[in-house]
């Protein structure tokens, strides 16, 4: 047990000095590690509770995508069945999950059948070998037929949304000029943000709250709004509201001139006569011509622009817009012609989202955090030091050392995994240095009992390792299978606890099985004890 | 002023390092060598209080039940400073309470310009949540510093809850396995006993401190688990190796010398960990004080006297080092490891 091959010795001493030596980026500041070689770069990542900023937990609205691809499949089987020139009674209907829709005659089932098989495509597209389809198409019986979403068309669905999405919400995000934030899938709904030093998201929620869908539609101008609001709606029109207050109501054609994929760019900027906030915008080439069309046909009509189903302007169109490019006025403020533009930039949401989590941490709070846990840390090491030292005296010099490299390694580790630093993770360490000692502790108390039992100096340092080595295993595997668990199941903060106590037990049995052997077996070897100061 | 202290107290070490190395310091020893208390005896006491306690806890967990934190119940929770002076908690309840959001909870929190606002989850989904906390930054103005805000759906709060019952059971499931594979089934459980008790005790205490029963709590839960069992652990290895040792020896006083002989370790440990959780409780602040006060209980209270008054006698009641004078090759946990 004390004896050390000087390979063993030395492989000890360098593995150590190479997890320490890790941790020496965080003793810098950020901008002079940058310039280093990217090796170099790894550091501790403070989490959100001790630099300060927001967690957003965003959710995918799921019956919207569904909704919105029913709604599609209604489409596609109206005109389908039409082009087919097949007869259908109570036009289609969504209901229970899918489309429905009654054959007029008995003979056009199967004709029908045919058809609408056809607007099934393969799930994954030409590379799908799964042999699933995104769509059902089953005779319900009656003269009706059922189309239906099947689960894994469904989850496919889902999958391209968030991923969509999380495209989207970048580029929102990133208009925020915010340094380093966090974008991520969490399960099959739900997008993470983690934006570190935001204090106030409120800005933020306004920006990701928005599907940002911009239309250009045109006013229906054959009945006024009030005889609409009672009822006498022409069936391609629907009503509208005014974006922003007071609620005005607008008669709007449903169909669309152009949307707001074929923008390419969006800028906030002040009109030249009036002086107030405007959003200017520019087209693509097929975005151009169907505007400079629409504008070509409708002179002397007014227009909507419509975001997100609410009407920000309705301007009449004086002279045919043929250049691609123009501009939106609508009471709007800096702020708010800023954030329109950014919207129309990122591009719109393929479905709501929801904030379902949010957490923010101001830095002051964070920092007051980040103070009170160092001290903490110092008092408790400091305790615990001088205790082991009245202990077990000259051990205990041994035990100490043991702790300080183990202490520093938790750190190596930690920034080599460039794992996040949480509050409770620096209580995890705080726990660590208290039962790191243990190891030690069970060494030595393991010798004590030894010389009692009348065996030599030498002979009882040998045994005690011997016998505590397995024990120090036994013991630190169960914590050690609490902080995965943990680490698992939990998020945020807790999730830094847990990295900090797994970490911390790897370091202890290391350092237990490893230095303070080591350290032993040297001083054994130079000392020659006849007894042990223990 | 801390940093003096500090400074003292390292150069306090540094004294001590050298006086130590040079083996000029008296040797402290806080157990005496060779004790013989009789601890399976005191299980006839041990062993009723325990229960008692046990039933109190389970009784106040359903009268009194726990103070469920927002990350499982939902809601809103915003941790406001006073710009200026000491913040008038009255006042601000006033205006709170007229925003009718339900009630509100106003509590001071660390200092006397810190308070913490808590609101209870708002009918109507994600949004209704979110529009509550626009609400109260509205109502609260200019006056107050937000340094934390957290709103919680109760989609997601009902998931969190869901998962750390979930951890904390899986945890206990994890580790009675691995302790059925290192040692006999009656040592798992016994371990898991005992695992239990401290579970049930340490929801009792939150039960009665009415501590925010949140993620942090369970995480402190899986600590306190981790670390009694870590106790237990050594206890049963020296059981183990008592047993293969001493054949003849009656159970009571093998379990006695097992814990006689840990018993100087296990109190020496136990003031590392009382001293490093002493240190967090005092000067970590009071964003992780319920974390620290829970641990502090757990571990310090309860886990030790677990280890000795619980999982060891009661390896007597499942059998162990029964018939190992008729049949030592089979009773004796003769397993590969040698500890």
């Amino acid at each position: 047990m004390l004896y050390f091959t000087r390979w063993r010795a030395l492989g000890i001493i360098l593995t150590a000095l190479i997890v320490c030596l890790c941790a020496v980026p965080n003793f810098f500041p950020e901008a002079t590690v940058k310039t280093w070689p990217a090796w170099a770069q790894r550091r501790l990542v403070l989490g959100l509770d001790l630099q300060g900023g927001s967690y957003l937990l965003l959710e995918v609205d799921s019956n919207y995508v569904k909704k919105e691809r029913l709604d599609q499949i209604r489409d596609d089987v109206r005109r389908t069945l039409r082009d087919a020139k097949i007869g259908f009674t109570g036009g289609v209907t969504v209901r229970n999950d899918a489309a429905e829709v009654r054959i007029t005659k008995e003979t056009d089932v199967q004709p029908a059948l045919a058809k609408l098989r056809e607007l099934s495509q393969p799930l994954g597209g030409l590379m799908g070998s799964s042999g699933q389809r995104d769509l059902e198409v089953s005779d319900a019986g009656g003269g009706v037929i059922r189309l239906g979403i099947p689960q894994a068309a469904m989850l496919d669905r889902m999958r391209k949304t968030i991923e969509q999405s999380i495209q989207i919400v970048e580029r929102r995000v990133n208009e925020l000029g915010t340094v380093e934030p966090v974008i991520q899938r969490q399960g099959n709904d739900r997008i993470l943000v983690q934006v570190p030093g935001l204090q106030d998201p409120t800005r933020l929620k306004e920006l990701l709250g928005k599907t940002a869908k911009m239309e250009f539609r045109m006013v229906d101008t054959s009945v006024p709004p009030d005889q609409a609001q009672q009822g006498r709606l022409p069936p391609e029109s629907e009503l509208l509201m005014s974006a922003s207050p007071p609620p005005t109501p607008y008669v709007v054609k449903k169909q669309v001139l152009v949307a707001g994929g074929d923008l390419t760019d969006a800028q906030a900027s002040f009109d030249q006569r009036t002086g107030e906030p405007v959003v200017s915008f520019k087209f693509n080439t097929s975005g151009a011509r169907k505007f400079a069309q629409a504008t070509q046909e409708n002179v002397g009509l007014p227009f909507a622009i419509v975001l997100d189903n609410k009407v920000i302007s309705a301007p009449v169109i004086r002279e045919p817009i043929t250049g691609g490019q123009g501009q939106i006025s609508g009471n709007f403020t800096v702020q708010s012609a800023n954030d329109l533009a950014i919207l129309l930039r990122a591009g719109a949401l393929p479905a709501p989202l929801t904030v379902v989590e949010e957490r923010t941490v101001g830095p002051g709070l964070g920092q007051d955090s980040i103070e009170k846990g160092e001290l903490a840390a110092y008092v408790g090491s400091i305790l615990v030091i001088i205790f082991m030292l009245l202990t077990y005296r000259l051990f205990g010099v041994f035990a100490n050392i043991a702790v300080a490299i183990n202490v520093a390694m938790i750190f190596g580790l930690l920034s080599l995994l460039n794992a996040t630093l949480t509050l409770p993770g620096i209580a995890g360490i705080v726990l660590t240095v208290g039962i790191a000692v243990d190891s030690n502790v069970l060494i030595y108390e393991r010798i004590r009992e030894e010389l009692r039992g009348g065996r030599n100096a030498i002979s009882a340092i040998d045994a005690g390792f011997k016998r505590a080595l397995a024990t120090i295993l036994d013991s630190n595997i169960t914590t050690f299978i609490a902080a995965a668990v943990l680490f698992y199941i939990g998020t945020g903060p807790v999730r830094g606890f847990a990295v900090t106590l797994g970490i911390g037990i790897i370091t202890t049995v290391f350092t237990a099985f490893t230095l303070t052997r080591l350290i032993v077996a040297w001083w054994v070897r130079w000392k020659r004890p006849q007894s042990v100061p223990i | 002023m801390t940093h003096t202290v500090l400074i003292g107290l390292g150069v306090l070490i540094a004294i001590l390092t050298v006086v130590a190395a040079l083996g000029l310091l008296p040797s402290l020893r806080i157990v005496p060598d060779n004790t013989h208390f009789d601890f399976t005896r005191f299980r006839r006491i041990s062993f009723p209080i325990s229960a008692a306690l046990s039933i109190v806890a389970i009784t106040l967990f359903f009268t009194h039940g726990l103070n469920l934190g927002i990350d499982f119940k939902g809601g809103t929770l915003l941790e406001v400073k006073a710009r200026s002076g000491t913040a008038d908690i009255a006042a601000m309840r006033t205006k709170l309470d007229a925003l009718g959001l339900g009630e509100v909870q106003l509590q001071q929190f660390g200092g006397p310009e810190n308070v913490l606002i808590r609101v209870a989850e708002q009918p109507g989904g994600d949004a209704a949540q979110q529009a509550a906390l626009q609400k109260l930054r509205g109502a609260l103005g200019d006056s107050v510093d937000i340094q934390r805000t957290e709103v919680l759906g109760p989609r997601v709060a009902g998931e969190l809850l869901a998962y750390g019952m979930l951890g904390l059971m899986l945890a206990i499931v994890a580790i009675l396995i691995y302790l059925w594979f290192r040692f006999e089934w009656q040592f798992a459980l016994g371990a898991m006993i005992a695992n239990v008790h401290d579970i049930v005790l340490t929801i009792g205490f939150m039960s009665i401190s009415q501590v925010d029963f949140d993620l942090t709590s369970i995480a402190a839960l899986l600590t306190i688990l981790g670390y009694s069992l870590n106790d237990t652990v050594v206890i049963y290895d020296r059981i183990r190796e008592m047993l293969r040792r001493y054949k003849k020896m009656p159970m009571p006083q093998l379990l006695n010398e097992s814990i006689n002989s840990t018993l100087s370790r296990s109190i020496i440990t136990h003031v590392t960990v009382t001293l490093a959780l002493l240190a967090l409780l005092l000067f970590g602040g009071h964003a992780i004080h319920s974390f620290t006060a829970v641990m502090m209980f757990g571990v310090v209270l309860v886990g030790t006297y677990t280890s000795i008054f619980i999982a060891a006698p009661i390896l007597i009641y499942l059998g162990v080092g029964e018939h190992r004078e008729d049949a030592p090759e089979t009773a004796t946990p003769a397993k590969k490891n040698k500890a």
